[in-house]
């Protein structure tokens, strides 16, 4: 365009040709605007979008639906040699039990079939819960208490209105029969919704409505806390070293060129590699939270070493140099005077590096946490699993209720996430000190 | 003891040695005349790390290393035909050996399994004892050998220091350590992967068909099963390409938003949710891919009359394109904000518009950066695992339509290597050739953005 300039284009000209320019070129500003502003609505969009899919489907999963049932506590049933302890109570008829109250419940339904269509309406696990009750109130037995048992998950997906009565009987999973019971229940004000502590006390099981996410947030916690123990230290002791002693030369140039390379990895290459030397050379056992949080320590160093890094380095000199002329050693500058101004911005670091730990899958599936273990594990050596591994796993179960428990198992886990991420903003925003 | 109680013990005399070598120091100070070269603490100190650091370290050692040795041991045990054979023999009857040793029994059991399981439990247990009298008598001894320097003339804080920057330098090269173990596991298992499987039929191959896993076992050749990389790195760079072409527009125009359109306010409240798309596990994002995504774009694929899979790669790569959205905006906000202020005041003393600044000289000059940001992102969208796991396929079809399923690197290492696996066929061992072509690709985006980023930046300086 400056040749057309260089031409001698008349000063009328061109204020002819700028005037007719202008309104395109408003156009044109508007046009780049408009498409700013709908790249930040179509990211804002999907930022709600996929929080609202999370939450419409998770928040429901969070309560089940209960039936009341009045339990006859019949010591000779339930505890044959009366002496009240789990072995003992483990020879009981707890299943006879809840299923007798069941009939009762629903008046007495006659015939084999009748029956059988009424046993699926509650869960398999009554009977457990049944037990777990008694052996924590001893002092109930012998009367007759009134107790919630979580509805099977087809007929909790029934009353959901997730089923339709108008499907034929032959497509859907709920039988006329056990519609009929339902009703009947519902009408004697037996069937509650309820939150559902299956959830959070409930360990990992098959049966969707007896499922739950203990073991998973146990281990979850294990395995942040070896991780802690493990890269806090490592990342802190890193960073003093590289900021305030390593001398320039080219050893110093190979730890950060690793740093820098570490930081880049993909995750499932450490476990990977978690697998091959821990497991495969070291002899560890698989599916434990002490491997998984070495996995993920070595995964989050270089978050923190970045982060203690920056926040060394902004300790100003002159504090050093003070500290330094009133007769400090080198080491005594650094605990007493460097490292306590850059502990919140430390420890900021490592929330967050502990937040991405905490949501960190693909490693863990390689050092085998993917398996599927009903204990909650006691410590960092027993078998466990974690929540994100938990929500992983549940997704592929093909029942409908998993569908609400794996999006509620992912509101306690983002949950967790948005907590740690606010206390490393609040962190930042009360401790760290501007020079 | 267990480990736990040892680690424990060790820690207790550590403490104590601390406070007698502490009050040892003091009680010096207090009676002599002479001035302690160290303060009474770092004498303690001294008595502690002498107590503790050496017992500590062969206990580490011990940890480490009984599995190695008693392996090595247990190989004396195996009859000629395995102590011959290849190393696949060699690894399954070591797994025969650890599962006497754990107590699991598949049926009959050779005697010689038996024998050496038997040795290996005796083992284990007499290095328990060896590894208890070990730790705990070096820790008394160096505990007692530290305590008895305290004098005034020792200069306990020199030693002491010493220690720790050592310690300090010890754990920057845990990284070191780290890069180390990652190449040198999945090189090893890769060069046994080339062994079975020619290097040029894995990384030209077509066809990717691990399945017939006996085949090269029982002698009959590799026909059946073929490793052929290409068909995964399609699909690898078809889904990014996909999640780029998300990723890229929104991001972008995000950040030049954010940059130069935006009031302060605006960019307080945008820039940090944001910034939560990034921090959302991707887990959750593989679930909403399979859960929510992939059904709409199925049906909306199939309203239009187009054949869709229902594990297609348009809905993975759209996912993961919402998840690489605040990787581009955010690097490119910052390299916009990098531009100097002068370059856009020109262009406004001369008359261009907003737009027109942005376009024609904000944007050249922040290019390098944007580049080398996009480039980041496509390496993080090469290595992503979970989303693709969840919501692509895992059959290896070699095609570039967004609409069938494919499958991607990191899904297939996840696929063959969750769960047991035997470590010597070579569909497992072709995991960790996949993994090695994973971080050679990585890392070289990586380097080519740092040196991108370099390069830019040698101009405003």
């Amino acid at each position: 365009m400056s040749d057309q300039v260089s031409l001698g284009l008349s000063p009328e000209r061109a204020a002819e040709r700028v005037a007719e320019s202008i309104s395109f070129r408003k156009r044109r500003e508007n046009r780049f605007l408009f498409l700013g502003k709908s790249a930040v609505a179509v990211a804002l969009g999907f930022l709600v979008l996929l929080f609202a899919g999370i939450l419409s489907k998770g928040i429901p999963g969070l309560f089940q639906h209960y039936v009341t049932l009045d339990v006859q506590l019949d010591a000779e049933r339930l505890d044959p040699s009366g002496q009240g302890t789990l072995e003992s109570l483990a020879d009981g008829d707890f299943d006879g039990v809840v299923r007798d109250a069941l009939y009762e419940a629903l008046g007495g339904p006659t015939g084999r079939k009748a029956k059988r269509q009424a046993r699926k309406l509650i869960s398999s696990g009554s009977g457990q819960r049944l037990m777990h009750h008694v052996l924590d109130n001893p002092d109930q037995m012998r009367s007759k208490v009134a107790l919630q048992f979580a509805v099977d998950d087809d007929v909790d997906t029934f009353l959901r209105g997730l089923i339709s009565r108008d499907t034929p009987e032959a497509d859907r999973r709920v039988s006329d029969q056990m519609i009929s019971y339902i009703d009947l229940l519902q009408a004697k004000g037996r069937i509650s919704y309820e939150i559902s502590d299956y959830l959070f006390f409930g360990s990992a099981s098959r049966d969707a409505e007896m499922a739950g996410i203990r073991g998973a947030l146990v281990g979850s916690i294990l395995t942040l806390l070896v991780c802690i123990v493990i890269a806090f230290p490592l990342g802190v002791a890193t960073a003093v070293y590289l900021e305030e002693m390593a001398p320039k030369n080219r050893f110093t140039e190979i730890i950060e060129i690793n740093i820098n390379n570490l930081a880049a990895v993909p995750s499932v290459v450490f476990g990977i590699m978690g697998l091959a030397v821990f497991i495969v050379i070291f002899g560890m056992p698989r599916s434990i939270p002490l491997v998984g949080g070495i996995v993920l320590a070595l995964m989050t160093l270089p978050t923190i070493i970045i982060s203690s890094r920056a926040s060394i380095r902004a300790v100003p000199p002159s504090i050093r140099d003070a500290a330094l002329g009133v007769g400090a050693s080198k080491m005594q500058t650094i605990t007493h005077h460097v490292l306590p101004l850059a502990m919140p911005g430390m420890l900021t670091g490592t929330i967050i590096g502990m937040a991405q730990a905490l949501g960190e899958t693909a490693p863990l599936l390689m050092i085998g946490m993917v398996a599927f273990i009903v204990d909650v594990p006691s410590g960092v050596t027993e078998p466990g699993t974690v929540l994100p591994v938990q929500i992983f796993m549940w997704a592929d179960f093909a029942e409908r209720m998993f569908i609400q428990k794996t999006s509620a198992a992912i509101i306690v886990l983002l949950a967790f996430l948005i907590s740690m991420n606010a206390a490393a903003i609040f962190l930042r925003k009360k401790l760290e000190r501007r020079w | 003891m267990s480990l736990f109680n040892l680690v424990l013990s060790v820690l207790v005399i550590g403490a104590t040695f601390f406070v007698f070598g502490q009050r040892a120091a003091a009680g010096q100070q207090a009676t002599g005349t002479i001035k302690l070269h160290s303060r009474s603490h770092y004498h303690g100190m001294w008595a502690a790390i002498t107590s503790t650091l050496p017992a500590l370290l062969i206990l580490l050692v011990i940890v480490l290393g009984k599995n190695l040795l008693f392996q090595h041991w247990a190989s004396h045990f195996f009859p000629p035909e395995v102590a011959g054979g290849d190393a696949v023999d060699r690894a399954i009857a070591l797994a025969k050996i650890t599962n006497v040793v754990d107590g699991i029994k598949f049926g009959e059991v050779e005697p010689w399994v038996q024998s050496a399981g038997e040795a290996w439990t005796r083992w284990e247990s007499d290095t328990i004892i060896v590894a208890n009298v070990l730790v705990l008598g070096v820790s008394l001894t160096g505990g007692l050998l530290g305590y008895r320097r305290i004098s005034f003339k020792f200069r306990a804080r020199n030693h002491v220091e010493r220690i720790l920057t050592w310690m300090l330098i010890g754990s920057s090269t845990v990284a070191i350590f780290t890069t180390i173990g990652i190449v040198l596991s999945i090189l090893f298992e890769s060069i046994r992967f080339f062994k079975l499987i020619p290097p040029q039929d894995f990384l030209f191959g077509l066809e990717w068909n691990p399945q017939f896993e006996g085949a090269e076992r029982a002698g009959s050749g590799g026909g059946t099963a073929t490793y052929g990389m290409i068909p995964m790195f399609v699909g690898t760079f078809l889904i990014s390409f996909i999640a780029l072409a998300v990723a890229v527009p929104v991001g972008l125009f995000s950040a030049i938003y954010l940059a130069e359109y935006a009031t302060l306010r605006v960019r307080g409240i945008v820039k940090p949710l944001l910034e939560i798309l990034a921090g959302v596990p991707t887990v959750v994002y593989g679930f909403f891919a399979a859960l929510t995504v992939a059904p709409v774009v199925k049906s909306v694929g199939e309203s239009v009359g187009l054949e869709v899979a229902s594990e297609s790669a348009l809905a993975a790569g759209l996912v993961m394109g919402v998840m690489i959205i605040p990787f581009i905006s955010s690097l490119s906000d910052d390299v916009i904000n990098a531009v100097p202020q002068a370059l856009r005041d020109a262009a406004f003393g001369l008359g261009s518009t907003k737009s027109e600044a942005v376009r024609q000289v904000v944007l050249p000059a922040a290019l390098p950066g944007i580049v080398a940001a996009v480039i980041l992102a496509v390496s993080r969208a090469v290595g992503e695992t979970m989303i693709v796991v969840m919501a692509a396929g895992l059959a290896a079809n070699l095609s570039f339509n967004p609409l069938d399923a494919v499958t991607t690197v990191t899904s297939q290492i996840v696929t063959i290597l969750v769960g047991d696996q035997e470590f010597e066929s070579a569909k497992t061992l072709s995991a960790f050739a996949l993994a090695l072509m994973l971080i050679v690709t990585t890392l070289a985006l990586n380097y080519y953005a740092l040196q991108i980023v370099k390069k830019y930046r040698e101009q405003y300086e």
